[in-house]
């Protein structure tokens, strides 16, 4: 036996220890393996919702259509609907195919039919907000197709509009020809940011805007609800209670909260907040109460935590020179744990943000185009119908036409932006204010 | 209907002003009972203003929501007199407060007292929490189970619904495409996150550990909705066409398997963060006796780290189990919302989450078994995770206690 010549034991305990080190290197590479697949797809078919194809077009609003009367009053000229817009706005499209020089078998129908059904709602609005228009021309961009966009960012194809019943093939030739001759392009659209959800037949004209601001609302809600209850918990029971059941229950009873399901908030709120208190339903304030409850015991376990991590020594100096316990608390305890705090406080607000369980239950799912008021006197302080951006995913997810999946991984990115952004700033924060004692 | 005299915001408003007036009263009044001279008094004068302002507001405030809570049950008799009843709780408090103000008055300590209320309070609202849902969900299931029998509910394989009346409700096929899928998601996401959790503590090197775990944390800070989305999108179509179709297990795309491994996915942060903090919690010793005995590190933690922490680590899985069983949009977009009792892990089933979501969204009608059976799955979901999150924080806490 000589030690310099490794024994058949020795090898297969050593190749044990290799195998044993490749599993654990083997996971890692899984996990972030998942990690990249999954931001990848997401990104790759959602970076697309953020860009739109337009057309510019000329379009007549001749006098006789529009505005008969001839008084140029918006409160008459509203009684002139969409349709009658669509018929302007096809031959305002036929006639730019003719000045190009493009030919086509199209019918004039088919020809209008590229533009989306938001397009006549556009022009309507412009023409109602500024009634001198009327008898001349106006030039702007207006939206195309969802399938016609859908072509340009590679998502239809001449083959699957062959078997569509939405797009034909030819449609699709002229749209190439209009974005030879730069009147037909693909750029950049913040309006998916801004504008309000739009219905099942116009994908194109889908936004995040009632989604965002819905957001934005039930994230305040919580903020000044759970910051402040869940740090006078936290205060209460690291530095007053006394040793008891009754605390001992509240423990149990938060660490519990933090693994109750989500969805299980979902019918509190909507059995005590809806059917009991009868606030409204889709309600931004029953949403906020709902993560409110949801966030608390995250808050109180983060709080707790740095409430802790402040040695005793500075507790014991402030009541030596004669504070109460509660002054030593908030005059001195507190404020160097408000790092701690405001990174928890963040931390608990990201996940509140990204929640959709509870609020598909408390009827956010509903179909709002209207921008919800922070106040009315009707349905008080953030009572009016709104939806949630994790919400509106879901949503898209649910409708019949392929573009709204763009539109859903969109909406993801959005999100996923509000939650690095949130994120960086916590860990920011503790980067900069954290002391170790 | 007239508008009343009082309205409650005007109420509020008042309540408020004489919060401020009493601020300032209270200041003047201490220093006049002082007679300038604030060494006299037992309390600083604003520690007597700060009492006055507390007593204003929280005799109040509690007034306020005990108000608007009975007014719930006892009907709009309460909630007319409430205004009224918020403002006189108010002056009271104003009155008695101001009348106290003598150089003895301990005013720090009583203010401090009404903050301690305060505190208590907050911490309350996690027991009401609690109650809160549990009594939701007791109420509206006994009105199921008064409308439909509990035994059917219980054990009945059969889930078909119809508004019209007439359903079958039995939970048994949920239940089973919950279990099958957390399983699924369970066999993915344990030895995967546990081996990470021990490379990253017993093997990575720091710079490994920098980058490592930070990723793997992200993965816990995506929301469920994006999973979902990866789940209809990406993973349940590789599945089928690569997997499902190619070996005759059927053509849905969204299926347990689905399901199941973008949950497992979810689930590996969590899992492995968890065990992480076990891991660590062995203590060195042990670790420097088994290599004292010529072990290799991996035969020391195979044979002395990780059963010293099998009891955390178990804690650990029953957590990660309880997260899998309520989770809801991954099921709700992966899973599919067939109710059926199959072992083919390609086909869609459902889960009692799914159900929850799909029974009560869209048109309800809180007088039928049809909306109400939600709340008994909720009961049931509830029961099932609050048995497993329990037995977990036992074990967690008893083997943190173990080696502190």
């Amino acid at each position: 036996m000589s030690l310099l010549t490794i024994d058949a034991r020795t090898k297969t305990r050593n190749a044990a220890e290799r195998r044993f080190r490749a599993y654990g290197l083997g996971a890692i590479i899984v996990a972030m393996i998942a990690l990249a697949i999954l931001l990848t797809s997401v990104v790759s078919s959602g970076v697309s919702a953020f860009s739109q194809t337009y057309v510019t077009v000329t379009v007549p609003l001749p006098e006789d259509k529009l505005d008969k009367s001839g008084v140029r009053d918006p409160a008459v000229m509203a009684k002139v609907t969409t349709i009658g817009y669509s018929s302007l706005l096809r031959d305002g499209l036929v006639q730019t195919l003719a000045d190009a020089g493009i030919e086509t078998d199209l019918s004039n129908g088919d020809v209008g039919k590229m533009l989306s059904k938001e397009a006549p709602a556009t022009v309507r609005d412009q023409v109602l907000a500024n009634p001198d228009l009327i008898g001349g021309d106006i030039t702007l961009d207006l939206l195309m197709n969802g399938r016609i966009d859908g072509y340009f960012k590679g998502r239809v194809t001449m083959e699957s509009a062959a078997v569509d019943k939405n797009v034909s093939p030819a449609q699709l030739q002229v749209a190439q020809a209009l974005a030879d001759a730069g009147i037909v392009d693909t750029r950049l659209n913040l309006a998916f940011l801004t504008a309000p959800d739009a219905s099942d037949q116009r994908p194109e004209a889908a936004g995040l805007g009632v989604a965002i601001l819905g957001s934005l609302y039930m994230m305040s809600v919580v903020l000044c609800l759970a910051l402040p209850i869940g740090v006078a918990a936290s205060i209460y029971l690291e530095e007053f209670a006394p040793k008891n059941r009754w605390t001992d229950l509240i423990e149990v009873n938060i660490s519990n909260l933090a693994a109750v399901p989500s969805i299980v908030f979902g019918i509190l709120g909507l059995a005590i907040f809806i059917n009991f208190m009868e606030f409204n339903q889709s309600s931004p304030l029953v949403g906020g109460l709902v993560l409110t409850l949801m966030t608390l015991p995250t808050i109180i376990i983060s709080t707790r935590a740095s409430l802790k991590s402040v040695p005793p020594s500075i507790r014991d100096a402030a009541l030596g020179v004669g504070a109460s316990k509660m002054q030593s608390v908030f005059h001195h305890v507190l404020p160097l744990a408000a790092p701690g705090i405001l990174t928890g406080t963040i931390i608990g607000l990201a996940q509140a943000l990204g929640e959709t369980a509870p609020l598909l239950l408390i009827g956010m799912v509903a179909f709002v185009r209207e921008y919800p008021a922070a106040y009315t006197p009707d349905a008080g302080l953030f009572g009016e119908a709104s939806t949630a951006l994790p919400v509106q995913v879901y949503n898209w997810t649910q409708r019949a036409d392929p573009a709204f999946v763009e539109r859903a991984s969109g909406a993801i990115i959005t999100l996923m932006i509000f939650l690095f952004i949130m994120n960086a700033v916590a860990i920011l924060l503790r980067r900069k204010f954290e002391r170790r004692w | 209907m007239t508008q009343p005299v009082l309205t409650l915001s005007t109420s509020l408003l008042l309540v408020l002003a004489l919060a401020v007036l009493g601020h300032v009263l209270a200041k003047k009044r201490a220093l006049s009972v002082a007679g300038g001279d604030i060494r006299a008094l037992a309390a600083l004068p604003k520690q007597y203003a700060l009492n006055t302002v507390l007593s204003v507001v929280i005799p109040a405030a509690a007034v306020l929501f005990g108000g608007l809570f009975a007014g719930r049950f006892a009907g709009t008799g309460v909630t007319a007199m409430l205004p009224w009843a918020v403002l006189v709780s108010a002056v009271v408090g104003f009155a008695i407060s101001l009348m106290r103000i003598t150089p003895d008055f301990r005013a720090r300590t009583h203010a401090e007292s009404w903050i301690k209320l305060l505190l208590i309070m907050a911490s309350g609202v996690a027991i009401l929490t609690t109650v809160g849902i549990v009594f939701s969900m007791l109420f509206e299931t006994a009105n199921f189970f008064q409308q439909y029998s509990w035994r059917a509910f219980f054990f009945s394989a059969e889930w078909s619904p119809n508004f019209r009346g007439d359903s079958a409700l039995g939970i048994l096929p949920l239940l089973w495409g919950t279990l099958y899928i957390s399983f699924i998601a369970l066999i993915f996401a344990v030895p995967i996150g546990l081996f990470a959790a021990i490379y990253l503590s017993e093997y990575a090197g720091s710079r490994m550990r920098s980058v490592a775990k930070p990723a793997i944390e992200i993965l816990a800070g995506i929301p469920t909705i994006v999973y979902g989305l990866f789940a209809l999108v990406t993973v349940g179509p590789f599945l089928r066409d690569y997997f499902a179709e190619p070996m005759g297990f059927g053509q849905s795309a969204s299926s347990v398997m689905t399901a199941g491994l973008v949950m497992g996915v979810m689930l590996i942060p969590f899992v492995s963060s968890l065990s992480d903090d076990i891991i660590n919690a062995v203590p060195q010793s042990l670790r420097d006796g088994s290599f004292g005995l010529g072990a290799t590190q991996s035969e020391t933690i195979r044979q002395v780290v990780i059963p010293a922490a099998l009891p955390g680590i178990v804690g650990a899985i029953l957590l990660a189990a309880s997260r899998a069983i309520g989770e809801t949009m991954i099921v709700v977009l992966g899973a599919g919302a067939a109710a059926r009792l199959s072992l083919n892990p390609f086909e869609a089933m459902t889960t009692v989450t799914v159900k929850i979501v799909s029974q009560l969204t869209g048109d309800t009608d809180f007088a039928s078994p049809e909306t109400l059976v939600a709340f008994a799955l909720g009961l049931t979901l509830f029961v099932i995770t609050l048995c497993l999150n329990v037995v977990a924080l036992f074990i967690v806490r008893k083997y943190r206690e173990q080696y502190e």
